[in-house]
């Protein structure tokens, strides 16, 4: 059964979302068991995927049992298998956190969410898994629709303005995706085929053709829209801040990471790093953006009052840090690069998580403003102390994993004498410091704040004591949010394993 | 002037477009690279690979196949979607039923707390804006639905021989029963094709893919590689690859025939299914 | 004329630029949100009416092998090339599939804000957003 691994890992929540959505005619009971099987083999396979990757090395698989170019064939070598680890493992923790706000939010409609986001995160692994350019661009499609649906449904008062945002959204997604198909299309009028490797193989002798710098550039701008980097980064804020809590965190750690893998796969793997940095000199260009992407978005971060909204304009910083290492071109920036996909995921998880149980307890039907975290630490210590990891994290205070990504990237950035990118990189640190400190201050020393929405909230509203009861969120919340804590200290702590046994390996021979 | 800049951007954007289409080969060349590389593999090897000999068919559903599950999950995926964003299960009462007697065509309001008229075989709930069955209308549709249904059988069933297939056919189904809602009501149609038959066969289409491909690996292929199934079907490879492109072609018609329908009852009707066309 | 020949040579290209500005207008100019979903789809149509283009050859004919049974070889220029039809066959279920998603957001919002108008949709979100906000400042 093993060497069927890298089918099963997207077969198994894809054929889950099915059985879900048979199962929810019947008995809406059967939902969130059969999701948690589905995202459980995703996750254990992708271990044994690992495992035989540094057994073995690149392990390939034919779909239909057909070769590669006339069939459609999967690939995992060491960046995919971090990659869907990574992906894995967050749907799959995930999925126990968000049982309790989707039973409230969505009683009605729980087996057409979990069922979506199974699908969502079948998207996704294959995305990371294929190698074949086409079938990538279907895989965009599943993860896209089902990511506009779970948007789109909002919660609360919100819904208005999440249906917006998720049509929004889909006008950015489908530009996007439709660029990339595009580009895929002057590739194959240009080459007659559409497997990665094989592109990889005929395009050299093409480089110099105009059609293929479009087709370069076509593709990029569309995987741009799709991970919002700076300019093109408008969709994102709005759609992540009013979608529900249970599909907040799951889909803001992993879209725009995913996006970013898409983007090193296509570079380094299909165009290769003889065309992508050499031939065409966007290097010093792409920096400059990304430097641009960091600064604006930790000044919007800085400029609001909502909470989901500030972490949202984070994302849109944390993808300008992917982004700019990944173009410094060198071997510390891509190391950072690739490690900050992983970091970016679990640190993003735990925030978005922490913030879903804030909205669970406090404020269910609106946004979270800072301000009602006022002495969140009395009342809710667990959650508001991952809250704390988090933040460090993102700050880049060791050991938390956030510190090694952004030395790898300053590293980067000082070996090809961007300067620019380091400071840009520093800045953000400080105002991230301010963003989260702000937080934290309110929350040790502030008051309690008034307008809470329920009843219970309201009789120890106006008391500005310390013995403030503690009112913790369901266990079932809070064990993902410690787990995903955990991880950002065993990340920091194993950053060493992975950036030699793992990214070393992943980009060796490219660089 | 917001106007006058994004038609100038785009002018700059498709004169590069059209620049770049001169690296293009010309319309219908024949030594294009598109032409001449991997695409004469699928025409020649079609017939002796998969004994179809529609090569279109047998690169969706049997070298491509894996592209074509997705793509039935992405039809599923929306069906839920506008289920998922637009249902609403409220179980409110409306205040006012109207009711028609079908034979003196007499209307009958009831508002909240009244009872339905005894007898109420003779009457049929209606909406708001309900207006009088066109004769013409349903009489044509009435005929021309069965015949719609057999064609629809036959281009799914016939796509290894002709242009045609799952999708195609599913379409055609789809569309016969939006033919028959909006010539009867979405009251009708709802009777007769329900919305627990459309989220069944929706689901149960698509698994009947996947589980075809899960099949093959029990049998020891590679996921989705039909020719395993050789043994079970009691043929040649290629005639197993023939059979089990048929499978997935009816399960991609029952997944398509039922999303399209759930679609556009959950859009027409604004998600409360009862009211609408 | 020389510019003619060459525009005819390549008016599939010309075709598929021309339709992707149109979709491309209507999504960035137009206000209201019904124009900018047929802008989206319009703009998936270009696309795929490239790829079909691609697929054409002179002198053949459509890729369903006659005599498919017999003895006769087949050569590959006799066909023409049947592999982006069926990437293609993909691209309209995915654009079909947006189009329904669209449309079910469209309606949500219709049915909050009760226009597709997106400037009205602003102002409506503003207004909702403002009152709330005075409130909250009171409160605190």
């Amino acid at each position: 059964m093993s060497s069927h691994f890298p089918a099963i890992i997207i077969i198994a929540p894809l054929i889950a979302g099915f059985l879900i959505s048979l199962s929810s005619l019947a008995n809406r009971r059967f939902c969130f068991p059969i999701a948690v099987a589905g995202l459980g083999i995703a996750f254990y396979s992708s271990i044994g995927l690992i495992v035989s990757v540094f057994e073995k090395g690149v392990i390939q698989y034919r779909l239909g049992g057909w070769a590669p170019p006339m069939g459609i064939e999967y690939r995992i070598d060491y960046l995919n298998a971090f990659v869907l680890i990574m992906v894995s493992g967050v749907a799959f923790v995930n999925i126990f956190a968000v049982k309790k706000t989707a039973e409230r939010d969505l009683p009605e409609k729980l087996g057409p969410f979990y069922s979506l986001y199974v699908l969502f995160t079948a998207g996704l692994l294959g995305i990371t898994a294929t190698g074949d350019a086409f079938n990538l661009y279907v895989l965009l499609e599943i993860a896209a629709l089902t990511g506009y649906a779970l948007i789109g449904i909002g919660s609360g008062q919100n819904s208005g303005r999440a249906a917006h945002s998720a049509l929004n959204y889909i006008f950015m997604g489908t530009i996007g995706a439709s660029f990339y198909l595009l580009g895929i299309g002057y590739l194959y009028i240009a080459t007659g085929t559409l497997n990665m490797a094989d592109l990889a193989r005929v395009l050299p002798s093409l480089f110099g053709s105009n059609v293929i710098m479009a087709a370069f550039a076509i593709c990029m701008t569309g995987l741009f829209m799709k991970m919002a980097l700076f300019p093109m980064h408008g969709w994102l804020p709005n759609a992540y801040a009013y979608s529900s809590p249970a599909a907040a965190s799951l889909i803001a750690p992993l879209t725009t990471k995913v996006m970013i893998y898409v983007m090193i796969r296509i570079c380094l793997f299909v165009f290769t790093p003889a065309f992508s940095f050499e031939f065409i000199n966007i290097k010093g260009a792409m920096v400059i953006v990304a430097s641009v992407a960091i600064v604006a978005g930790s000044l919007f971060a800085l400029s609001q009052k909502s909470l989901t909204k500030m972490l949202t304009y984070i994302i849109v910083a944390e993808v300008g840090y992917m982004v700019g290492g990944f173009w410094l071109g060198n071997k510390e920036g891509m190391t950072g690069s690739i490690l900050h996909i992983a970091n970016d995921a679990v640190m993003t998880l735990c925030l978005f998580l922490a913030a879903g149980i804030f909205a669970y307890k406090i404020k269910p039907r609106g946004e979270i403003l800072i301000k009602d975290l006022g002495s969140m630490f009395s009342r809710m210590p667990v959650t508001m102390g991952a809250f704390v990891v988090a933040g460090l994290s993102i700050i880049g205070v060791p050991p938390a994993c956030g510190f090694f990504s952004k030395w790898y990237l300053i590293l980067g950035g000082i070996k090809a004498g961007q300067y620019w990118f380091c400071a840009a990189l520093i800045f953000s640190s400080l105002v991230n410091v301010i963003l989260f400190f702000r937080i934290f201050e309110s929350a040790f020393f502030g008051s309690t704040c008034s307008n809470h929405e329920h009843g219970s909230a309201h009789e120890t509203g106006h008391h500005n004591d310390h013995e403030a009861v503690i009112d913790e969120a369901p266990a079932s919340m809070l064990v993902p949010l410690l787990v995903s804590t955990a991880m950002l200290i065993v990340l920091g702590f194993g950053t060493k394993f992975i950036v030699t046994q793992i990214i070393e390996k992943a980009i060796s021979g490219m660089i | 002037m917001k106007k006058f800049a994004v038609i100038l951007g785009l002018m700059i954007w498709g004169g590069l477009l059209i620049y770049i289409a001169d690296d293009f080969p010309g319309w219908g060349d024949p030594q294009a690279p598109a032409s001449v590389n991997l695409s004469p593999y699928y025409i020649e090897q079609s017939i002796p690979d998969t004994d179809v000999p529609n090569v279109v068919t047998s690169i969706l559903a049997d070298y491509r196949g894996f592209d074509t599950m997705f793509e039935t999950a992405v039809i599923f995926t929306a069906g839920l979607a506008c289920l998922f964003l637009l249902r609403s299960y409220s179980t409110k009462e409306p205040d006012v039923y109207l009711y028609r007697h079908t034979a003196t065509g007499v209307i009958l309001r009831i508002e909240k707390g009244g009872t339905i008229p005894v007898g109420s075989a003779d009457f049929e709930r209606i909406d708001a804006t309900w207006v009088p069955h066109d004769l013409i209308i349903k009489t044509t549709c009435r005929l021309i639905l069965p015949f719609v249904f057999i064609f629809a059988l036959y281009v799914i069933a016939h796509g290894h021989h002709s242009p045609g297939g799952g999708f195609q056919g599913g379409v055609i189904l789809g569309a016969a029963t939006i033919i028959f809602a909006i010539s009867y009501n979405l009251r009708t149609a709802t009777r007769n094709i329900t919305e627990r038959f459309a989220a069944f066969f929706s689901a149960a289409g698509v698994l009947l893919y996947a589980s075809t491909g899960v099949l093959c690996m029990f049998f020891g292929g590679n996921f989705l590689d039909y020719g395993a199934l050789a043994p079970l079907f009691g043929t040649t490879i290629a005639g197993a690859r023939s059979l089990g492109i048929l499978i997935v072609e009816i399960g991609v018609g029952m997944s398509v025939m039922a999303v399209m329908s759930s679609i556009y009852y959950n859009i027409s009707s604004n998600g409360r299914l009862n009211e609408g066309l | 004329m020389d510019v003619l020949g060459y525009i005819i040579s390549k008016y599939n290209y010309w075709g598929f630029v021309l339709l992707m500005m149109v979709g491309m207008y209507a999504m960035i100019v137009k206000n209201n949100l019904m124009k900018k979903i047929l802008g989206m789809n319009i703009l998936q149509t270009a696309i795929i009416l490239f790829f079909v283009s691609t697929s054409a050859k002179t002198k053949a004919t459509l890729p369903i092998l006659e005599h498919g049974h017999g003895d006769h070889a087949i050569h590959a220029v006799d066909y023409i090339n049947p592999l982006p039809h069926v990437l293609m066959l993909t691209a309209i279920v995915v654009s079909v599939a947006t189009l329904g998603v669209a449309l079910a957001l469209a309606l949500k919002v219709y049915k909050e804000y009760g226009t597709l108008e997106e400037d009205e949709i602003f102002e409506a979100q503003k207004k909702k957003l403002n009152p709330e906000m005075q409130e909250g400042e009171v409160n605190s």
